[in-house]
């Protein structure tokens, strides 16, 4: 205590020193000086009153632009159990107008029901534990009301829930029920787009399981059983694979861009395989393809013609074209989707390169990335955000919130689009995909075998459009582990083309 | 019935609250004093109106006995606190009075709603506390004295922050709490006042270099302190409310700027030195990616918040309990998700309307001293509200500071009953120098 006084005394000599009454204490009643005085006051008000505006703003951007993300998060569960006390969960519909999903009311219990079952089983997804699927992405539209106040009102006091909203998807029965036939038992997926808006008409996954029983199955479907083979994930969106030849798209593309579209140059002669830097690749079954120019080298997805055109391109204008068609860049769907993968850099050694520009390398690529490749070069170079609801209504039929389509950009001009047609068109005359030309439609595309895995299993792919001239959709056909794309894939576009064209 | 009773509440008392906001930005301009009683009247009779709406449909639905207990003792409390300071203080700040009683009320509601059992602790610490600081005006009147005692204030201050690092108890990676008897105190909460008045008996006359040395040097003890209890929101309120204190009272810009400087360099820093800062920012920018931790709780307010979109789904209708520690550091979530977030934007411009009262009482006082202070507890109570509302909605990383008179915690309400004891003190004093 003693030393505290000493140190007071001394603080209080000290201020004697310094210190000029006159020009500390001015006189409170000038307004003058007060002002001044106040300045500093004044500026601090100023900048909590800035930073509060800041808060504000921010928690209005949250509301208007994030909070729906938030809301609909399966991890928000604990909104769901609240809403469904008050309203009754909406209807899904079809593009053709079909109920693809209702809760039907006339038992004790409310029960969802999906009339089509397994046919649209991950696109559509299902509506317990969390949900999944347009089921698990749509709660906070198919649970809320957007009917007139009167009935509202009146529902309200007379204590009965809520009819939610509908919800009105771009997928179409037909060719779901086409494409989920055609697929069969494969384990695989197929994507088809509207080429023109995007659209999502049609999204098979295999293995599937039935929305119906989910719950009764709920604790095997999420065990670690190998048999299960994840048959809960959209293979469609999530699934991730190499692209095998289907990516050739892209290196062709890199040959057109750098080489003003000008294919008359290039001239190739394989002989079924190809050597750089002591590192050899061969042709599907070392096929000798012999003197190929650019559109035969495509159509015939020979290796090691687009080897060689693979060491003559620059590297930054490959990776420029992958990351303009959106690989390593989230596509933000409706539905939870991988990212396309593609890793290839200035610094990569020549092998894997040489693997890249044949689709196998390090490149991973989700199915709905390869339909919206095909519809955007059938689309005159325009990459459409794919979409899955068309819009919603209130049982009552009013229109509340419509989808409008999204463009990522345009990522190749006229001119390579047109000769992208070409080489795409000649892969089903004369190429990998013959078979797509027996029918009575036009198609265009490309196959691919993409190899995985030591034992030489592969997955195989087609990548297309139909009808070749004026294209209306785009598909995408992937099937797990059965062989070239040739065999297994194409015959299955062709199935759902010969339906759907019939 | 009691559905709809409760529909039509949560509107209800929106339009009532924005009234009120709108009063107290309105009455920071009025100075015809007939004009200005009217507004004070009609601002109270808000204030009782959404206390009573708020309280009969939480018994509605709760239909617990103990909110019609309370709700008496609540309303003559609240009446006693306005009568008293008219009656005993003619000079008293009604409108600071109002933002007062309007603030515990909403921290009343928000407790009986998340847990009644803790209400009664809560009202208790508040009741005593107001009755206690009821005498600090008389004191201050008589007190050019206060001044003086500079040194003890600092030594008394670094002595608790001490004793907090050394004895104190972790929650949630910090050392605040000190165990006395049973119940937790936590000393940090006074040792703001106590700062406060420190930096303010220092540099109420113009600092001569030495001076400012010394003061710097022992705010910067204080902040350490804090920093090495891991309390860094706290730190963070130290600093600044020093900063903005010597900027008043030297009026040199370019303090606030290298110690904004200083700032960044520090929480570089720390980013790299603590695990739970890391933790904490990392939460912050990415809040699913930690869901399933047990650092979720910003996730779990954004989830509430969002889901009560503008409006709220009314009084008892959400979950806020899954919040985690709801009723301290994230009662701003539970408000937004069941009275919405106009509701809370109001309430944030509430707090501003107050900040911006407090310092219009500061720029009337004449002694410098007593504007240091004002300043200081202004610049306090509004970074409390600012760190704890911008860390529940992701605006800045979570700090573990409370929303001023809300959320629940005595040593936080009794800092701020005492502060505002001492602001209508300063306010009787304006004329004084």
């Amino acid at each position: 205590m003693k030393k505290e006084i000493d140190l007071m005394n001394m603080y209080a000599d000290s201020q004697d020193d310094y210190y000029d009454d006159s020009k500390i204490l001015p006189k409170a009643d000038d307004p003058k000086i007060m002002k001044r005085k106040n300045r500093s006051i004044r500026w601090i008000s100023f900048f909590f009153l800035a930073v509060f505006i800041g808060l504000i703003a921010y928690l209005v951007y949250f509301q208007a632009v994030e909070s729906t993300r938030f809301e609909n998060s399966s991890y928000n569960r604990r909104r769901l159990d609240l809403l469904s006390e008050k309203y009754i969960r909406g209807s899904i519909y079809s593009a053709d107008g079909q109920r693809l999903a209702y809760t039907d009311t006339e038992g004790a219990e409310e029960v969802r029901v999906y009339p089509y079952g397994r046919m649209f089983a991950h696109v559509v997804g299902y509506s317990a534990n969390g949900g999944s699927g347009i089921e698990g992405a749509c709660h906070s539209k198919l649970l809320s009301c957007h009917a007139n106040a009167l009935y509202r009102a009146s529902t309200v006091l007379k204590n009965e829930k809520l009819t939610g909203d509908n919800v009105y998807v771009t997928l179409r029965t037909d060719l779901q029920e086409s494409a989920y036939n055609a697929l069969g038992s494969n384990r695989g997926a197929v994507v088809i787009l509207d080429v023109k808006t995007g659209a999502v008409l049609a999204m098979v996954s295999q293995p599937d399981y039935d929305p119906n029983e989910i719950l009764a199955n709920w604790d095997y479907y999420t065990s670690d059983d190998d048999a299960v083979e994840s048959l809960l994930l959209n293979r469609a969106t999530q699934g991730v694979y190499p692209p095998g030849s289907t990516f050739k798209i892209f290196s062709a593309l890199t040959y057109l861009r750098e080489n003003n579209c000008q294919t008359d140059g290039y001239s190739y002669d394989c002989s079924g395989s190809i050597e750089h830097d002591g590192n050899v690749i061969r042709c599907y079954n070392s096929n000798r393809h012999g003197q190929l120019d650019l559109k035969q080298s495509f159509a015939k997805s020979c290796n090691s013609s687009f080897v060689n055109i693979g060491l003559s391109i620059k590297r930054s204008d490959l990776i420029d074209i992958c990351e303009s068609f959106h690989f390593n860049r989230k596509l933000d769907l409706l539905l939870p989707t991988s990212t396309s993968r593609f890793l290839l850099t200035e610094d990569t050694d020549s092998y894997e390169l040489m693997q890249t520009v044949i689709g196998q390398g390090k490149t991973l690529v989700t199915p709905v990335q390869m339909a919206m490749t095909a519809a955007a070069i059938a689309n005159d170079g325009k990459l459409m955000k794919p979409y899955f609801i068309d819009h919603v209504e209130t049982f009552k039929g009013v229109t509340i919130s419509k989808t409008f389509t999204k463009s990522y950009g345009k990522v190749m001009t006229d001119e390579e689009v047109s000769v992208m047609h070409d080489l795409m068109k000649e892969v089903v005359l004369s190429g990998t995909a013959t078979s797509l030309s027996r029918g009575n439609y036009t198609a265009a595309g490309k196959t691919g075998s993409a190899e995985f895995g030591t034992q030489g299993d592969s997955h195989s792919w087609f990548v297309g459009y139909a009808p070749a001239e004026n294209p209306e959709i785009a598909i995408c056909v992937l099937v797990e582990g059965a062989g070239s794309g040739a065999e297994h894939a194409v015959p299955i576009t062709g199935k759902i083309l010969n339906d759907y064209y019939n | 019935m009691v559905r709809l009773l409760t529909d039509i509440s949560k509107y209800l008392i929106l339009i009532l609250f924005v009234l009120y906001t709108a009063y107290s930005f309105v009455g920071l301009k009025i100075t015809d004093e007939q004009r200005s009683a009217r507004t004070i009247t009609k601002q109270r009779i808000l204030l009782f109106a959404v206390h009573l709406i708020a309280y009969l449909v939480l018994y509605l639905n709760l239909k617990d006995i103990s909110i019609l207990v309370f709700y008496p003792f609540e309303v003559m409390y609240l009446l006693a606190y306005m009568k008293f300071y008219k009656l005993f203080y003619p000079g008293s700040n009604a409108r600071l009075i109002n933002h007062f009683c309007m603030f515990v009320a909403i921290g009343f509601i928000c407790i009986m709603r998340l847990n009644p059992d803790k209400l009664f602790k809560q009202f208790a610490v508040i009741f005593v506390t107001s009755v206690a600081a009821f005498f600090i005006p008389a004191i201050m009147k008589k007190g050019r004295f206060l001044r003086k005692f500079t040194w003890l204030y600092a030594i008394t201050g670094l002595g608790l922050l001490s004793a907090v690092l050394v004895l104190g108890h972790t929650t949630y990676g910090a050392k605040i709490n000190l165990d006395i008897s049973g119940s937790t105190f936590s000393p940090t909460e006074i040792v703001k006042l106590l700062f406060v008045f420190f930096v303010a008996g220092f540099l109420y006359e113009y600092p001569t270099l030495k001076q400012l040395l010394a003061v710097s040097v022992v705010s910067a003890a204080f902040v350490l302190l804090l920093v090495l209890s891991r309390d860094l929101g706290g730190a963070l309120i130290f600093f600044v409310t020093y900063l903005v204190m010597l900027y008043v009272a030297t009026k040199k810009s370019r303090y606030i700027f290298m110690g904004g400087g200083g700032f960044c360099l520090a929480s570089f820093i720390a980013y790299h030195l603590f695990s739970h800062v890391r933790t904490r920012v990392n939460t912050w920018m990415t809040p699913f990616s930690l869901i399933r931790s047990d650092t979720s709780q910003i996730s779990q307010s954004l989830f509430a918040i969002s889901t009560g979109g503008l409006f709220g789904i009314g009084l008892c209708q959400g979950i806020p309990n899954t919040i985690p520690v709801v009723i301290s550091d994230l009662v701003f979530a539970a408000i937004c998700e069941e009275l919405g977030l106009l509701f809370g934007l109001c309430l944030i411009l509430l707090y501003l309307s107050c900040f911006l009262q407090i310092s219009d009482t500061a720029k009337q006082l004449a002694d410098p001293f007593y504007r240091l202070i004002a300043i200081g507890f202004g610049v306090e109570f509004i970074l409390q509200a600012l760190l704890n509302i911008g860390g529940s909605v992701k605006f800045i990383p979570l700090t573990g500071i409370t929303l001023p008179l809300i959320s629940y915690g005595g040593s936080s309400a009794m800092e701020i009953v005492l502060m505002f004891a001492m602001l209508q003190g300063l306010f009787i004093l304006k004329d004084r120098r």
